[in-house]
């Protein structure tokens, strides 16, 4: 067991990651999605917004090219499945990620500060929470004018806040270690300790709560085009897709089921991958 | 306890001042306004349009007249629907959406705990998988997915109940309902479930069970107050996520309620409409929290004294 004793924390967590079959199987299932929806689209010789007037409203039969039929207005509808699943992760990773640094970052400084500052900055974060968060999606995405950019804006300004709460409580407690205490009696100032002790100390948790964001991002995502709000036609998202899909339920389900099946697996296969690294980083909390 | 109601009810009022001035503001900034989607009118009776909603006045004013308006209890007239004002338009539609709130929280924390009890009492067994089996389902697949699929299979394929509309009585509810607790049924069977085996190891129930007290009486008497705290607390997001979705059941069941009517009212820029719906909601989230925290407080002794 002597090489055990060299790991690091990061690395047992990891190690501890890896043992959990339901989580590793969602990370490869999740790895297979993505590369499908960035290279997928490549292997067919149209795109998701070119009408195939042959083609209208094909059934799903399996056959080449339209594998799984076409919409009303003749589009391949696994392409534009594809497509619309690289809008839909593409703001869910970096939506989490822009999400996750704010937050972590006001955190971090509020916790670390502490006094005034941190009872001001945490009071601006309660008054926030209290805000009926799809009333508040809603409404910044219309301020930003609507589409991608707008949407991305509104679901990180909601967002950041979660990430904020737990980093501060962790800031909080680091900031009264004896190693903080080193660094500001060596001359540290206090930027320079927010960045190279309190957030790398903060990283643990951040992974956690920051793989929880990302099913949280996708699905308001998907719920806003949904409603007609977020992503516009002809450009698809998973949430318009199943949009059109809910209209035509009563004839032909597959519009609705393969948006509907492809957005369900990514959210299971994310929310298991975050149960496994809570499970791995904080083995105590179940 | 007082000065903790007090407390939480001051920074609820503020909360409720922020939401409402940042609401204001936001939606009036956004592009676009009331009569810009309207037919090419004349520039004259655009600017009467406007005049009789005020819309000429400079921002603040507007807001001064809106505030003075709430103090007297008065939403202002929609821009949208005209000759109705903001507070007969959410008076019609509310009584849907309180319904269809209401029924999807109790059927939530009944079949919730029911189903975490369950689960937590006989580990592993086929009661738990399917306990957990909806617990993953319920919170990884949207309603927004779930919902048109039991229209499918209940109201187009079997017929039991209607597909949308309230016309049909309590058959209209059920689907509303069942697909507006199926998130939070998920959420409450799990929190039931890890906290009841948490207390299930605590010392005092080991001492009950080993002074001799009944299973059931140990069950009722000391297991169930100490695990349901962490479900208690949970209440309060939980009317806020049924809040969320009813804005989504309403569209998908076609329910004539104020969650439909905010979304069009956004996408019309019907600012009165909106401004009135967002108080509501955010009062109604806002109270729910604070009851929520009372009831912790009362329960609870480190809530109210500690931060």
């Amino acid at each position: 067991m002597a090489a055990d004793q060299s790991l690091s924390t990061l690395q047992l967590q990891f190690r501890r990651f890896r043992a959990n079959r339901l989580a590793m199987a969602s990370v490869w299932v999740l790895g297979a999605v993505v590369v499908l929806c960035f290279l997928g689209p490549y292997a067919f010789p149209f795109t998701g917004e070119d009408a195939d007037f042959d083609f209208i409203a094909a059934p799903a039969l399996l056959e080449w090219p339209h594998l799984f039929g076409t919409d009303d207005f003749g589009r391949d509808l696994l392409v534009r499945v594809l497509e619309g699943g690289q809008v839909s992760l593409t703001i869910g990773f970096l939506g989490a990620l822009t999400a996750g640094v704010i937050g972590v970052l006001y955190g971090a400084v509020a916790g670390y500060a502490g006094g005034r500052t941190d009872s001001l900055m945490m009071r601006t974060v309660e008054i926030l929470y209290g805000f009926p968060y799809v009333i508040l999606v809603i409404l910044l995405s219309l301020l930003f004018g609507g589409g991608t950019v707008a949407l991305f804006a509104a679901i990180v300004f909601t967002l950041w806040l979660t990430p904020a709460v737990i980093v501060r409580a962790q800031a909080q407690s680091l900031a009264r270690r004896e190693f903080v205490e080193a660094a500001r009696a060596g001359g540290m100032t206090a930027r320079q300790i927010v960045l190279t002790h309190i957030v790398p100390n903060c990283v643990s948790v951040v992974i956690v709560y920051g793989s929880l964001l990302v099913p949280e991002v996708i699905l308001s995502e998907s719920f806003l085009s949904f409603l007609g709000i977020g992503i516009k036609e002809p450009q698809a998202s998973w949430g318009n897709l199943i949009q059109t899909g809910t209209a035509a339920m009563d004839t032909d389900l597959r519009l609705l089921l393969l948006p509907g099946g492809m957005l369900a697996v990514v959210l299971l296969c994310l929310n298991f991958i975050a149960d496994g690294l809570r499970d791995a980083f904080d083995p105590n909390d179940r | 306890m007082g000065r903790f109601v007090l407390r939480r009810l001051w920074d609820g009022g503020l909360t409720l001042v922020a939401l409402v001035t940042l609401t204001f503001f936001v939606m009036r900034l956004a592009p676009g306004g009331p009569f810009s989607k309207n037919r090419k009118i004349s520039p004259e009776v655009l600017e009467n349009i406007q005049k009789s909603f005020h819309l000429d006045e400079p921002l603040w004013q507007q807001f001064g007249r809106y505030v003075w308006g709430l103090v007297h209890l008065d939403l202002g007239p929609s821009t949208r629907f005209r000759d109705y004002d903001v507070g007969a338009i959410i008076a019609s539609g509310l009584p849907y959406s309180l319904t269809i709130g209401f029924w999807a929280i109790v059927v939530a924390a009944l079949v919730g705990i029911a189903l975490g009890i369950a689960g937590a009492l006989r580990r592993n067994s086929a009661t738990d998988y399917l306990a957990g089996t909806v617990g993953v389902v319920g919170i990884a697949v949207p309603i927004f997915v779930i919902g048109p699929l039991m229209q499918v299979i209940f109201s187009l394929k079997l017929g039991w109940f209607p597909v949308g509309g309230m016309d049909g009585g309590w058959r209209s509810l059920v689907l509303p309902v069942l697909v507006l607790s199926l998130p939070n049924i998920a959420y409450i069977s799990r929190l039931t479930r890890t906290s009841m085996i948490e207390t299930l190891r605590e010392n005092h129930v080991r001492t009950a069970r080993a002074k001799g007290i009944g299973a059931r009486r140990v069950l009722v008497g000391h297991v169930l107050k100490g695990a349901l705290l962490p479900v208690i607390a949970y209440l309060g997001p939980a009317a806020a996520a049924v809040i969320t979705g009813s804005i989504l059941i309403e569209t998908i069941f076609a329910v004539p309620g104020i969650g439909r009517h905010f979304v069009d009212a956004a996408l019309n820029r019907d600012y009165p409409l909106v401004m009135g719906i967002t108080l509501l909601y955010g009062g109604l989230v806002i109270l729910f929290n604070i009851a929520t925290d009372i009831v912790r407080g009362w329960l609870d002794p480190r809530v109210r004294h500690g931060g």
